[in-house]
């Protein structure tokens, strides 16, 4: 976690159109240079011709490309592009090589149909597996139809219609990039002047091609977090949403439970699903169920079964699957919830990032219902953190909520692949010999230590028992109403889960860490806070920086590692969650905010901006 | 291995809490028998139910038990049954719980195939929340939230099992007990979801609701119990019978009207078409007898078998041995 994640964003975007000559690529990148300029965007643009004017169509000497570097601090093209459209598969083809590693790939899949392949020279039906492309990172959408279907009323004649296809990948790009469509209507406008029913059908098909990419949740990040550590082995390309599941699974190796999730899509989160649901060649069970009560609800009888039981969702599912985590609470069984949060409340902003469900998370159960809440800080960390959630799901018997978010979800990152020993073992807290032997056992014994009640898995001899969502006796596990018990029951909850900060990390400090001020984050702000500390020292403002991975429980030196500064900084994407919960817990300590709800990661320039706005009034 | 069981070995030490005369003892005790008729060992059972009084019954089993919360049951006991394929998973749910809040679950597990057995104890009323309608009370019906009567009409649990595509669906009354434990027994063995509903009295809040056709008095002529390969007859003396009217079904007296037993039909519990079936399942004891035991039982795909062929055949074609040989097996480059 010392180590140091720099977020490499914002200062440029390099987009690549390509197709055949004929499908107005240039237009398609002009159009969208002209937009980013318009932003304020500095831009530079390299248009790539072909030889022929008109190669065969479709053939790989007809493409045309146009690459176009968008950003702040922009001096070349860029020699890679982060998202690359292709209209066709000699496109593809030609410009792969142009892609950076984890970039997004939007093709016409229309296009690719068997003739199209062959004029390509593809050799196998499937493009993407000849081209050694991750399919994750294709968006496949179906843009010729698309166009025909915006224009189906317009009378235009088939060739007009086709010629309006880079329109739709422009309006697409649009989407994906924030662009708002003005301007460039006004670019078609003014190409389009003395032909009214071209523009006005450009007109349509670009806002068809912005529509859809809304209607489909489609969204690249434009982040890259990377880890300034080189420590040598052999790295991959992860997002955090991958990353997430690869946690998951490593955690059921380590554990020897059979992997098990239940969970029904939802923006930003389908990504796990589709990742768990590709590792059947591991042995996982991933179930895609009717709804998300459904996919806690199976993953909770997945656990009482014996197995390493997950459901994983955003805040509306998490919303839902309340009933059936407090259940998970009051029955004790270890159940691991994955929240990738988005904007709120309601559907709110499902493709952008916040950081607004960590209150749901302590607290949205009826009852008093503690659990165990982490939020990984990387998409590299969401591996750790997913592996992190099962050990303590696992070993204290508990419902373990993990946030992550559409940033560090989507965010991707080079990663060091794990060597096999490196994860220690998940013990899950069986049956005593000796208990079992003496008839004393009853679903309710625990462990003295954390508190964790044992598991008694289904199948086993002797074990068999009940339990369910009603109080019961302390000593013999059945159903109880009596109300000395029921105090003692929910203390004894509420212990267990307090116990868990024995078996946590402790809160490090970075960056200056004499300085008066301690700046304080948690999740997937990581990266920007770091370098805004950083960029804060090297002005001469000495800056300490603590990132919370462990939020329920605390690490164990959280008021400790607080009370050494004069001041705490918390910087947040919500309207203080974590400053609130840190308050209540720490009532004594000067803790001021920053906060941003906007759907968008913070800049480092921001908070640097407003730290010192803070050290001035301080 | 061929242990034998005994009803007491599915028992627990537990006092039954259900009001005196309520039908869930019957059900309960015959519970208890069909299990040890099946053979499965208490430990390698588990019965899982939602909420309600229905849903208390786990606690009177010797087996594994989950008492959840209201209406999830059928998807804890489909997680439950992928997650550990060979564990027998009994549902208990009633007519609130299982087709209100639990009705989208109920659909899906019976859509999916999942073996489970889901007994559906029918009162057409809430008891546990003291006495309301619920959607299988009749329209017009008058209860506490009701007072000038429903107006809605309510779910015929068959036809949605069979709208869900269902292939086991039996039917009993609490006070049949041979039935019902025939009807459980064949359950249990239907390899899939198996819908058994059981018409259960309410003794405290809808006393009487299935007497015009469970009353000792009525019941040989307003029933009519199905069993596979024989003909479909019933009366005191087994006097009447079912035939083919057209496309639907008419009931007739044997030698009366020109109707010999050669036209009374054999029951085909078996056939994949669920269009007679549905018929049957239909029959409310009014023109026609409703139909009691087995109705449908019908193989298809389970998709717990089905999973665990599928993980085992991409395992056998692209298996890898752990997650650490997948990723490598993937695009990595190494830094020194």
């Amino acid at each position: 976690m010392s180590e140091k994640h720099l977020v490499k964003t914002l200062d440029k975007v390099v987009v690549r159109f390509s197709g055949d000559s004929g499908d107005g690529m240039q237009l398609a990148g002009n159009i969208f240079t002209n937009v980013s300029a318009a932003l304020g965007c500095r831009v530079s643009t390299f248009p790539d011709y072909p030889a022929e004017i008109r190669a065969p169509q479709g053939s790989l000497s007809g493409v045309s490309g146009f690459q176009v570097c968008v950003g702040r601090d922009v001096h070349t093209p860029g020699d890679e592009c982060d998202v690359l459209v292709a209209m066709n598969p000699a496109a593809l083809k030609q410009n792969i090589r142009f892609l950076r590693r984890g970039g997004t790939v939007i093709v016409d899949i229309d296009s690719f149909r068997e003739a199209d392949l062959r004029k390509a020279l593809f050799a196998t039906d499937d493009a993407f597996a000849e081209l050694g492309i991750d399919s994750n990172c294709v968006l496949q959408v179906p843009v010729t139809q698309m166009t025909r279907d915006a224009l189906a009323d317009t009378g235009l004649d088939n060739k007009s219609v086709l010629k309006c296809r880079n329109i739709f990948a422009l309006g697409l790009v649009c989407w994906l990039f924030d662009r708002p469509l003005d301007e460039a209507i006004a670019h078609l406008g003014s190409k389009f002047a003395r032909k009214p029913a071209i523009f006005e059908a450009n007109r349509r098909v670009l806002q068809a091609g912005f529509d859809y990419g809304h209607n489909v949740h489609a969204s690249v990040s434009t982040y890259r977090i990377e880890s300034e550590s080189t420590r040598p082995g052999v790295y991959t390309d992860i997002n955090g949403n991958t990353a997430t599941a690869w946690g998951l699974i490593m955690a059921s190796e380590k554990s020897g439970l059979p992997l098990f999730l239940g969970s029904y899509p939802i923006t930003p989160a389908t990504d796990i699903l589709h990742e768990l649901a590709k590792r059947k060649d591991l042995g996982v069970k991933a179930v895609q169920m009717e709804d998300e009560i459904a996919g806690v609800c199976s993953a909770i009888g997945a656990a009482f079964a014996g197995n390493l039981a997950v459901t994983s969702t955003s805040g509306p599912g998490l919303a839902l699957k309340s009933e059936g985590i407090g259940l998970a609470v009051m029955a004790e069984l270890p159940l691991v919830v994955i929240d990738v949060q988005r904007g709120g409340p309601s559907t709110g902003l499902p493709t952008k990032t916040e950081q607004t469900d960590l209150m749901q998370a302590l607290y949205g159960r009826n009852g008093e219902s503690p659990l165990v809440v982490l939020a990984a800080s990387t998409p590299t960390d969401c591996f750790d953190m997913a592996f992190e959630a099962c050990r303590l799901a696992v070993e204290h018997m508990t419902p373990v909520i993990l946030l992550t978010d559409a940033f560090i979800g989507n965010g991707a990152s080079a990663w060091r692949v794990p060597e096999p020993d490196e994860y220690p073992a998940i013990r899950a807290p069986r049956v005593p010999d000796a208990l079992r032997e003496s008839g004393t056992w009853q679903p309710f014994c625990r462990d003295e230590a954390t508190l964790a009640r044992y598991w008694a898995v289904p199948g086993t001899e002797g074990l068999a028992h009940r339990i369910g969502g009603l109080e019961k006796d302390y000593n013999s596990g059945a159903i109880s109403t009596d109300a000395a018990n029921h105090e003692k029951m929910v203390e004894t909850r509420r212990e267990k889960i307090a116990r868990v900060a024995a078996d946590i990390p402790p809160l490090e400090v970075m960056c200056d860490t004499e300085a008066d001020t301690l700046l304080v984050g948690w999740g997937g702000t990581c990266g920007h806070l770091h370098s805004a500390a950083d960029e804060l020292c090297a002005a001469g403002q000495p800056t300490a920086f603590a990132h919370f991975r462990y939020i329920n429980p605390l690490p164990a030196n959280t008021a400790e590692v607080l009370r050494r500064y004069k001041r705490v900084v918390v910087a947040e994407l919500n309207s203080g969650m974590m400053a609130d919960w840190l308050q209540c817990h720490f009532p004594d300590v000067d803790i001021r905010r920053i906060n941003k709800v906007q759907g968008q990661p913070f800049l480092v320039g921001e908070l640097v901006e407003r730290m010192t706005a803070i050290a001035r009034e301080a | 291995m061929c242990q034998s069981y005994t009803a007491a070995d599915y028992k627990n030490g537990q006092s039954v809490r259900w009001c005196p005369g309520c039908g869930d003892h019957a059900i309960l005790n015959t519970l208890h028998k069909a299990m040890a008729t099946l053979g499965v060992a208490p430990h390698r059972t588990a019965v899982i139910s939602g909420i309600g009084c229905s849903s208390r019954l786990p606690y009177y089993m010797n087996t594994y038990g989950f008492h959840t919360i209201h209406g999830r049951a059928a998807a804890i006991a489909t997680g439950f049954k992928i997650a550990n394929p060979e564990m027998t998973v009994w549902q208990i749910s009633g007519d609130g719980d299982g087709l209100a809040i639990g009705g989208n679950h109920f659909i899906h597990a019976v859509r999916r195939n999942i073996d489970i057995n889901i007994l559906l104890f029918n009162n057409k009323i809430y008891g546990l929340t003291k006495g309301q309608y619920s959607p299988t009370s009749p329209r017009g019906f008058v209860s506490k939230s009701s007072p000038y009567g429903t107006v809605e009409d309510p779910f015929i649990p068959a036809e949605l099992a069979f709208g869900a595509r269902g292939n086991f669906f039996g039917r009993s009354i609490d006070v049949e007990l041979a039935t019902s434990q025939e009807v459980l027994v064949a359950a249990a063995r239907h390899k899939g979801t198996s819908v058994v509903e059981i018409l259960q009295n309410c003794v405290i809040f809808n006393n009487g609701i299935h007497s015009e056709i469970t009353d000792r008095a009525n019941r040989a002529e307003r029933t009519i119990h199905l069993r596979h390969g024989e003909k479909m007859l019933f009366g005191a003396n087994n006097e009447r019978g079912l035939v083919q009217d057209g496309f639907l079904l008419k009931a007739v007296t044997i030698g009366e009207d020109g109707y010999t037993m050669d036209d009374v039909l054999v029951h085909d519990a078996h056939t994949p078409s669920n269009f007679l079936h549905q018929q049957l399942a239909m029959m409310d004891g009014r023109e026609l007898p409703l139909a009691i035991g087995v109705i449908r039982d019908v193989d298809a795909p389970t998709y717990t078998d089905t999973l665990e062929e599928q993980i085992a055949h991409v395992r056998s074609h692209k298996g890898h041995a752990s997650l650490r040989d997948m990723i490598l097996a993937g695009s990595t480059w190494e830094v020194k």
